[in-house]
């Protein structure tokens, strides 16, 4: 690294004083880190209320029995385009955004370490969802199948279903590219003195996330292929017909599918672990153990894909084995509720906004974690499969996990890259509605499972109706407060509340991580010269 | 940027795309791993790829103190345009004795037709003591229009079939194949 040095030294003060292209060229052309994580997260926020409107199609539809507005191919349309929105469009891009942003200045490098790779991936990412998105329009519909896109179904797909798969195969080399970025960022330009056990965790947790996404993202690829060519070329890998078997579709789809659920879920927890301990005012509980925690989770990703289909036949013994294989995860995940709990303990704590939604987390993320525990058993989950129930606990492990520490680290840094100060008591007013209505919309879904509502239909049962309606009026509340999220924002960037944030911007921020040593906003290139690492307080 | 990083990078990002490409692979590599992983398992419902009508019988101790009760049920898979039924819809059997029950199926097209008969034994777990050695599903089935044919099966329960199992559902789906097959 010392002849990386030696050249900034000589080039520094031409550097700083580079800035952007003018116009709208900046933003298409751009190789800049800021820039570029700048663009993927207006794109996920754009990204979040399209699919957010989906979402509220769908409470819509469901807050009566009967057929009320959409007929029900649409409505299954719905529910797979709003999955596939949200996971591949809104939270993904979201996280890749704060990496862009945060990464390089959180370990002291001037940029990404492949800049032009960085922004062919982000212009690749909307190539993709522009493509899923026109399926909308086509002959026969968009994709209805579920975003798990299960044959024999899928294959009733009309004309979208060819454009369906290649937006997948674009969005999958989207998320390749930028994984190796990231990995290649985190193992190479790392200031001096920066050394991987001194990373914050949201780095640490970006590392290992960068590492799943490479190795399940191929194999989601090639299923998606072999459904394409089931249909136009007479192969038979999941055609019964010919020889194939449904089924292995699902083994490989969900080898896939469960490592991509803590793609979203692992970011969450380096936020989480990022934001607790400034407002705590303490350093981060058990640094090491969150890290080992991390890569405990990762591994075991891979080894529990079978327990999202207990109910397909499985031999017992497979049964028992991702029964107790699955279990275990929670003995990690358990570490990291315990070490952000005990980082708050004793803590001199203030409940700013980025730390309402913290602690929020840490609370109905755990929610979900149990009834996710419950579904682990193999013998209770024949009732639990395909009910609301499942839909109660993938969006508490997503929604008030996921999409609330993304506010989170809005509210957080927004302060740090735009140098104004976001007006507080709107930001207080946003958690304070999300938080009772997030509850309001998916917790009543837990009862109308368990009670046997099954998911993916547009009418029910009128024994469903009294809780299916206080969901939709949750679903409507929630989804009307993240406006104020988008007021925020803009406001924040035009100037918020006219005070000038300091450098830290939080009390004693500078001693959690390098990003608030730099100025804010910071400049267009930071860290030419590689700073020099003071021990930081998480490893304390 | 220096030298020394972009080689490094270079080097870096070769490792990285050798992974994705394996994985690649491996996602291929998955579909006959299944099969194996199945056949362990005695839970390999798939068509059996055998081109003879029969095979042989293994000789089995005859239980004649137990009797499993044998349900038959048939379907065609979508626009299949078929008639397709059992002759009889369930017989009462000894473990370890050999039966032969026919099956009724018609081409109710004009036009020649190529189906292929799936089987699927339930419960799933009794599928390894189900032997059939004879089955119109081992090949490919050819009609003229409007043909219609008695097709025969021969099965025998193994007798180490557990105890709690009391009765077995065989199921055959016709799928159309008249436009999938070359030749």
């Amino acid at each position: 690294m010392s002849a990386v040095v030696a050249e900034h030294d000589h080039h520094d003060h031409e550097h700083e004083h580079h800035g952007p292209e003018k116009g709208i060229l900046r933003w298409i052309i751009t190789t800049n880190h800021k820039d570029i994580g700048t663009l993927y997260l207006l794109f996920a926020l754009v990204m979040f209320f399209v699919g957010g409107t989906m979402a509220l199609v769908i409470r819509a539809e469901l807050f009566e029995p009967g057929l009320q507005f959409v007929d029900p191919n649409f409505f299954n349309s719905m529910t797979t385009m709003h999955a596939l929105v949200m996971v591949f469009g809104a939270v993904m891009p979201a996280f890749v955004g704060l990496a862009n942003w945060q990464i390089p200045m959180m370990i002291g490098a001037p940029d990404m370490a492949l800049p032009r790779m960085n922004n062919m991936s982000f212009w690749m990412l909307v190539a993709g969802v522009l493509l899923i998105a026109s399926t909308l329009f086509m002959e026969g519909g968009a994709p209805a199948a579920g975003w798990t896109f299960y044959p024999p179904l899928v294959m009733q797909t009309g004309k979208a279903f060819p454009f369906a798969i290649f937006a997948v195969h674009l969005l999958g080399v989207s998320s390749i590219m930028g994984a190796i970025n990231i990995i290649a960022t985190i193992f190479n330009m790392r200031a001096p003195g920066m050394t991987l056990m001194k990373m914050p965790l949201f780095v640490w947790t970006w590392l290992i996330t960068a590492f799943l996404l490479i190795a399940i993202m191929p194999v989601f690829a090639g299923a998606v292929t072999m459904l394409l060519t089931d249909r136009f070329f007479n192969t038979s890998f999941f055609n019964a017909a010919g020889g194939g078997d449904p089924v292995l579709y699902q083994h490989i789809f969900w080898f896939f599918g469960h490592p991509e659920v803590y793609v979203m879920i692992l970011p969450t927890f380096g936020v989480a672990s990022t934001i607790i301990p400034v407002f705590a005012r303490k350093p981060l509980f058990g640094y090491s153990s969150m890290v080992y925690a991390t890569a405990a989770i990762a591994f075991l990703s891979f080894i529990v894909w079978a327990h999202h289909m207990y109910s397909v036949g499985l031999p017992i013994a497979g049964e028992l084995y991702f029964m107790y294989a699955t279990m275990l995860i929670a003995i990690p995940t358990g570490v990291k509720v315990f070490n952000w709990t005990a980082t708050m303990w004793k803590g001199s704590m203030t409940f700013e906004t980025p730390m309402l939604f913290s602690i929020a987390f840490v609370v109905l993320f755990t929610m979900g974690g149990f009834t996710g525990l419950m579904m682990s058993v193999a013998p209770v989950d024949f009732q639990y499969h395909d009910t609301y129930f499942i839909v109660a606990h993938f969006h508490y492990t997503l929604v008030p996990a996921s999409i609330f520490i993304l506010m989170a680290a809005g509210y957080f840094w927004l302060p740090k890259w735009t140098g104004h100060m976001y007006n507080e008591r709107i930001g207080k007013l946003h958690f304070w509605l999300s938080v009772v209505s997030v509850n309001i919309l998916f917790f009543p879904q837990h009862f109308l499972g368990l009670a046997g509502m099954p998911r993916r239909i547009p009418d029910y049962a009128v024994q469903f109706a009294d809780w299916n309606m206080v969901s939709s009026i949750g679903a409507f509340m929630y989804g009307f407060s993240q406006l104020l999220f988008v007021y925020i924002v803009i406001d924040t960037i035009k100037g918020g509340t006219g005070e000038k944030v300091t450098d830290e911007v939080w009390e004693d921020a500078s001693k959690h991580g390098l990003e608030w040593t730099l100025p804010s906003p910071p400049p267009y290139h930071t860290f030419t010269t590689p700073p020099e690492i003071i021990p930081t307080e998480h490893v304390g | 940027m220096s030298e020394d990083l972009h080689g490094k990078n270079s080097r870096l990002v070769r490792k990285l795309v050798l992974i994705v490409v394996l994985m690649f692979g491996f996602g291929y590599a998955l579909v006959p791993l299944y099969d194996v992983l199945c056949n362990i398992a005695g839970q390999n419902i798939k068509l059996e790829g055998t081109d003879v009508a029969t095979v042989n019988e293994a000789a089995y101790a005859v239980d004649e103190n137990r009797e499993v009760r044998v349900e038959f049920i048939t379907s065609v898979n979508e626009r299949t345009p078929m008639t397709f039924r059992a002759d009889t819809p369930s017989i009462n059997v000894h473990p370890g004795q050999y039966y032969t029950v026919s099956f009724y199926a018609r081409n109710n097209s004009d036009k020649p037709l190529k189906a292929q008969a799936i089987p699927s034994i339930s419960p799933g777990l009794a599928e390894e003591y189900f032997k059939k050695t004879q089955c119109f599903c081992f090949t490919t089935q050819t009609f003229a229009a409007n043909e219609e044919k008695t097709m025969p099966v021969r099965f025998v329960v193994d007798p180490k079939l557990p105890e709690r199992y009391k009765t077995i559902t065989l199921s055959y789906t016709f799928f159309d194949r008249t436009n999938s097959i070359e030749n």
